[in-house]
């Protein structure tokens, strides 16, 4: 794990799941830059589903040039590493993404790491007592699993497609709470937080819009947005590029 | 007691501390000033210190979450917050005066006044309860009064926010709060109910006019479970002079399933802003507890211990308006009125826990000043009461989600104006003439009262009156279904 130490008060935006879908990826940048972001944080799984790898893995590499902080999602692991276990319909969309990458983006994707810290936040995909085994969040106990596994405050991760926050309070007691679009949550001092993102790129929540969130580090307030984007665009994408037809259908449902 | 870590003097963050002014089992109250806030203020610090109950850390972060996100005139004003990590505080408005508290020794209270402190309570309620916050905590020491009248509501530790995380969530194995007011869904964990103060609000106005809490005071967990299939005894078993109209609002208040209180704190006031108004149930006039039978059925076979779906505050308010149609019951508008019940029908057949204000105008005089009205005067506010209840009787509306009124007025949008302002009204439906001399020299009232109304306003026409401005209107205008049968 590599130990950042960052500059004063930031609004952080923060990304996961982009999953190639640069219709998505790209609503989520406008609105996050038109609301004020000044850093950019991506949680993985920037390929696999998607029909666009190389402009989004592009676009990922030209914002970590330019200071954005990134790690390492299980499709992203998977391009290098074809081991990885998957599901029929990822299998078919790793196979094809890792024919369309250069070796210079190939090379980006594995060699980012699996978490990074900054200041009393980590950023990890799955959960972080065991990242690279790429566990689940769902529960209050998974949470807990992560939040005792280091010191950090707040931990972002991604992976679930689904926008959750848990707290574990001085006691241990843990809370799970499903985010209220647009509705700020200050992540109190007193106990340490778990903020599960939503995904960029193929939300899971039944809501179809692209899914993120802003952080402002100095009040420590999370806000998790949705930004509407063309599904029809992205759909077709992934028809026209022969990928397996449910992986186009599920953006319009978000499921 | 533990030795407070606060001491008068003493300065954080730029808070000047002052006197104690309260020490409570969960906080101590300070005085405290800033030199770029002119009013007075108070400084709420929460008892962690050890031994102290670890209740007191969780309620003060809910405290801390809710009050910033809170306005009006029925909660604190708030002014700032201090986490735990150096000294957890909240920097509050203080209100003048006492809680409700103070009047337990005057109990019974008289039912009128009963009834004006339950209605400033349940505005309240339906003040907090839109802004997405169930009290959770409602009693006596909970409530005070501004020196203009509103009720305001203090005390957010065990609050549930339905936009925020619930730290009471999972905190407790046991539910939190007081015993006696306890409502009880809550004693199965169910936390996202606003009714859930509504029952509390019932305890209370049972209390305060009986002098008997309904439910004891137990405080044992077996205890507080009887209230599961145990209903009270209906007040006028214990005061035989106790109106029927106050014994229908408490007795429904303490229904044992929320969905058979009021849908919404705002129905709750708007029937205790109209005592003479309120529908008569079997409730109304009973003198004993249900029979045996039924609470034996309640116990075993319990309702409330079903599991129930999730409902979220905003879409139960939503699910609860109070609609008021404004009625004009003169020569010539049964096609109007006509139109304006198939529009009713409409808004009613979505919302089952809706209410209906029917309203008219009896038009005073500019001139003249009615203050007592005629026999002539009276049969004519009766008779067009007779004429709203006919209007409404083809919605079969069940009798307790109807009330009719006959507002006198000189000025009738004012009129509309003012009840739907004075009783939290979500929806006004009016109708337009169209091509009336009265409205070419008068002005019209529903334009001015879409204009100026504090809610929604559906403003309604008959159909043929409408086609007269698009006589000519071919297939192309398909969105008027008034006129167009769908091609």
């Amino acid at each position: 794990m590599v130990g950042l130490i960052a500059e004063e008060t930031v609004l952080l935006a923060v990304f996961a799941d982009i999953h190639a879908n640069r219709q998505a990826f790209s609503a989520c940048l406008d609105f996050a830059r038109a609301h004020g972001a000044e850093r950019f944080i991506c949680l993985g799984d920037y390929v696999g589903y998607g029909a666009d790898p190389e402009w989004t893995v592009e676009t990922v590499m030209d914002l970590v040039d330019k200071g954005a902080l990134a790690v390492r999602g299980n499709h992203d692991n998977a391009i290098g590493t074809p081991a990885e276990t998957m599901n029929a319909e990822a299998q078919a969309a790793i196979e094809w993404t890792r024919g369309r990458l250069s070796a210079a983006q190939r090379r980006f994707l594995a060699e980012l790491p699996l978490m990074l810290q900054e200041d009393d936040r980590l950023y990890v995909h799955s959960e972080a007592s065991t990242p690279a085994k790429w566990h689940y969040v769902q529960s209050t106990a998974e949470a807990g699993r992560s939040l005792l596994a280091t010191a950090a405050h707040i931990t972002f991760c991604g992976h679930i497609h689904r926008p959750a926050l848990y707290s574990m309070s001085v006691t241990g007691k843990m809370t799970s709470f499903v985010p209220t679009s647009g509705v700020t949550v200050q992540l109190l001092q007193g106990r340490r937080w778990l903020t599960v993102l939503g995904s960029v790129g193929q939300p899971r929540d039944g809501d179809p819009a692209a899914s993120f969130a802003m952080f402002d580090t100095s009040s420590r307030e999370i806000t998790f947005c949705r930004v509407p984007y063309d599904v029809d665009a992205a759909a077709k994408r992934i028809r026209e590029n022969g990928l397996p037809i449910w992986l186009a259908d599920r953006l319009s449902v978000g499921r | 007691m533990a030795k407070d870590l606060v001491q008068p003097g003493a300065v954080i963050d730029g808070f000047t501390v002052g006197e104690c002014v309260h020490r409570g089992g969960m906080a101590t109250l300070w005085s405290v000033t800033r030199p770029d806030i002119p009013t007075p203020l108070l400084m709420k610090i929460p008892r962690v210190s050890e031994g102290e109950d670890p209740a007191a850390i969780v309620s003060f972060e809910m405290e801390q979450m809710i009050l910033p996100r809170l306005s009006g005139p029925h909660v604190p004003a708030w002014y700032a917050t201090g986490d735990f990590a150096h000294q957890a505080y909240v920097v509050i408005e203080p209100i003048p005066g006492k809680t409700l508290y103070s009047r337990l020794g005057e109990l019974p209270l008289a039912c009128e006044e009963a009834r004006v402190i339950g209605w400033k309570i349940a505005t309240a309620l339906a003040d907090l309860h839109r802004q997405n916050v169930i009290h959770h905590d409602i009693k006596p020491s909970s409530i005070m009064f501004r020196p203009s009248g509103e009720a305001v509501l203090i005390d957010f530790g065990l609050s549930h926010h339905n936009q925020l995380p619930d730290l009471l969530q999972e905190e407790f194995r046991l539910p939190y709060g007081t015993a006696p007011y306890m409502a009880p869904e809550r004693l199965l964990g169910v936390r996202d109910d606003p009714r859930s103060d509504l029952f509390s609000l019932g305890v209370l106005l049972y209390f305060f006019t009986t002098g008997v809490r309904p439910f004891g005071e137990s405080e044992t967990l077996r205890g507080m479970r009887r209230r599961l299939w145990r209903d009270p005894y209906p007040p006028r078993k214990l005061r035989p002079d106790y109106p029927p109209w106050l014994q229908e609002v408490v007795l429904r208040c303490l229904e044992i399933e929320p969905v058979w209180r009021y849908p919404t704190a705002s129905q709750l006031a708007f029937e205790l802003a109209h005592p003479d108004e309120i529908k008569l149930t079997a409730r109304a006039e009973r003198l004993n507890c249900d029979p045996f039978s039924t609470v034996w059925r309640r116990r075993f076979n319990g309702n409330l211990t079903q599991p129930r779906g999730k409902s979220g505050v905003a879409a139960q308010l939503a699910s609860g308006p109070i609609v008021a149609i404004a009625l004009d019951l003169t020569e010539g508008s049964a096609a109007l009125n006509e139109a304006l019940r198939v529009t009713t029908e409409r808004i009613l057949a979505t919302l089952p826990s809706a209410r209906l204000a029917c309203l008219n105008v009896l038009k005073l005089g500019r001139v003249t000043i009615d203050k007592t009205l005629d026999e002539e005067g009276k049969n004519k506010h009766i008779d067009r009461l007779v004429t709203l209840k006919h209007w409404a009787s083809p919605l079969k509306l069940d009798q307790n989600r109807l009330t009719t009124h006959v507002l006198e007025a000189v000025d009738p949008a004012a009129a509309i104006l003012d009840f739907a302002q004075a009783n939290h009204v979500d929806h006004i439906v009016i109708g337009a003439r169209q091509n009336s001399l009265v409205r070419t020299l008068l002005g019209s009232v529903s334009a001015r009262v879409a204009a100026e109304a504090p809610c929604t306003v559906t403003v309604v026409r008959p159909p043929r009156l409408a086609s007269l401005y698009e006589p000519d209107q071919g297939p192309q205008d398909g969105s008027d279904d008034r006129s167009m049968p769908a091609l």
